[in-house]
């Protein structure tokens, strides 16, 4: 990766949990127009990195930093940083538009309205945006959790399972729209089961195993031989 | 307009737009409060106990008991889904978090109280009359204390596994100070004394509410930051 300015930058992050560690010592460096796929098995510390990159829990050791020093829990900080996580944020008797609207309002987004119409359209769900969001399908609800973690335009994306129920067009339109997102410069960590729906857009490939890196590079060429040796980066 | 306060209408909007569309917890705080009356008003031999007698009490313990009800609905929506993880990530200072919070609750409870006075005097059979600026001031003054507590510990308790169980058991034993006095300045209002009899009492609810916002607002943060 490119020595300077890192969007984010964590260092020796580790998190425990009473005696449970689930991170030991993560280092990470995430650069304009990087895009992360992070792998790993069930219980790796996968999502617990995410919520401490996002500034939503403190790491017991370590520090995680943005461009200009400021901690992710900064409220100033965290207008850079969107996440989408295993559950939706979204209120289940608000409609789509209500979500977004009010997500729009917690931003400070000047054109929140606009903004909201324009990812709805992004999201085609236009045609549902009144229907409260307990109505719509678990695709449908993935699309606009999408729609609300990029609402604020943020410069790093934080994206838990991104492709969860989502039906093949809207998985490649993501596709599309991540790889978008990168080449204009923002910062992306995608942690993912499926690696071969990041590996389009994916500038890094990392693997998490009990809370530390087993590998984190530049993305190999080869999609099948980096999944041949998958396994064994798992049991080392 | 600052952007806290703007922050701050937003969430409270949102928590009004919700429970108005679902009418979920102020149904069932109203129901609650009406059938606390029902239970006062009929359960008491009235050779026994006057009503200038009970009708202070009833009238606070139904109020009491009814925002409880309300105030218990606060966070657990946020619960849903995990969107209370999203107001967190929002550039947002926490202490807009917690007003708009108290905001929503206040109308909530507020609403359960103007439903509920009609029914106080219904039942009760007490003639307001020139009691009833003092006892609106009161009941302002009384509400906004115990919802200031409430809203905090409701935002505490919210990741319990008995969310719902817990807030009443936390917040009664605060609720004491402001319900002490506003039942001492319901007896005397409705027993036709002057205002400036009531002054003390008012006098510590005020100061109860200044304490208890301050501090709550100060605290919120530590209550809701991992």
């Amino acid at each position: 990766m490119p020595p300077e300015a890192p969007l984010l930058e964590a260092r020796g992050v580790t998190r425990a949990f009473g005696a449970q560690r689930a991170l030991r010592g993560v280092d990470l460096r995430l650069d304009a127009g990087d895009a992360v796929a992070v792998a790993g098995p069930n219980g790796a510390g996968k999502t617990t990195l995410l919520r401490i990159l996002a500034g939503l829990m403190r790491p017991t050791a370590g520090e995680v930093h943005l461009a200009d020093g400021r901690t992710p829990r900064d409220p100033a900080a965290r207008r850079r940083v969107g996440l989408l996580s295993h559950q939706s944020f979204l209120y289940d008797d608000l409609t789509a538009r209500e979500n977004l609207r009010f997500t729009g309002r917690l931003y400070g987004l000047p054109d929140a309205a606009a903004r909201t119409e324009r990812a709805l359209e992004e999201a085609g769900l236009a045609a549902r945006a009144d229907d409260p969001v307990r109505q719509l399908s678990r695709g449908m609800l993935q699309r606009v959790a999408i729609a609300r973690a990029l609402l604020h335009d943020p410069a790093i994306l934080l994206l838990d399972e991104p492709f969860t129920g989502l039906d093949v067009p809207s998985a490649a339109r993501l596709r599309g729209l991540l790889a978008d997102q990168r080449a204009a410069g923002r910062g992306l960590v995608i942690v993912t089961h499926h690696l071969a729906e990041a590996w389009g857009f994916a500038t890094h490939v990392a693997v998490l195993v009990r809370g530390r890196w087993a590998r984190i590079g530049p993305r190999p060429d080869s999609l099948e031989a980096f999944l041949a040796g998958y396994q064994e980066l798992v049991d080392a | 307009m600052p952007e806290a306060v703007r922050s701050a209408l937003a969430i409270a909007g949102k928590d009004l737009r919700l429970e108005f569309r679902t009418r979920t917890a102020l149904l069932s705080a109203f129901v609650f409060a009406v059938l606390t009356l029902l239970v006062f008003n009929f359960s008491r031999d009235q050779s026994l106990i006057s009503t200038a007698d009970l009708a202070p009490s009833a009238l606070w313990i139904t109020v009491a008991f009814g925002a409880v009800v309300a105030m218990n609905r606060a966070f657990i929506i946020e619960r849903e889904q995990g969107a209370f993880d999203a107001l967190l990530l929002a550039p947002v200072p926490r202490g807009a978090i917690y007003w708009g919070k108290f905001l929503a609750n206040l109308a909530f409870v507020g609403l359960v109280e103007a439903l509920t006075l009609p029914l106080f005097v219904l039942f009760f059979n007490v003639p307001l009359g020139r009691a009833l600026p003092g006892l609106l001031a009161t009941l302002v003054l009384a509400t906004i204390g115990f919802v200031a507590v409430g809203t905090i510990l409701s935002a505490m308790v919210v990741r319990t596994r008995f969310a719902e169980l817990m807030l009443p058991v936390l917040i009664l034993p605060f609720m004491v100070p402001p319900l002490i006095g506003a039942v001492q300045v319901t007896a005397r209002l409705l027993g036709g004394r002057p205002l400036t009899e009531v002054l003390g009492w008012l006098r510590l609810l005020v100061t109860y509410d200044v304490v208890f916002v301050t501090l709550c607002t100060l605290a919120f943060t530590a209550v809701v930051d991992e």
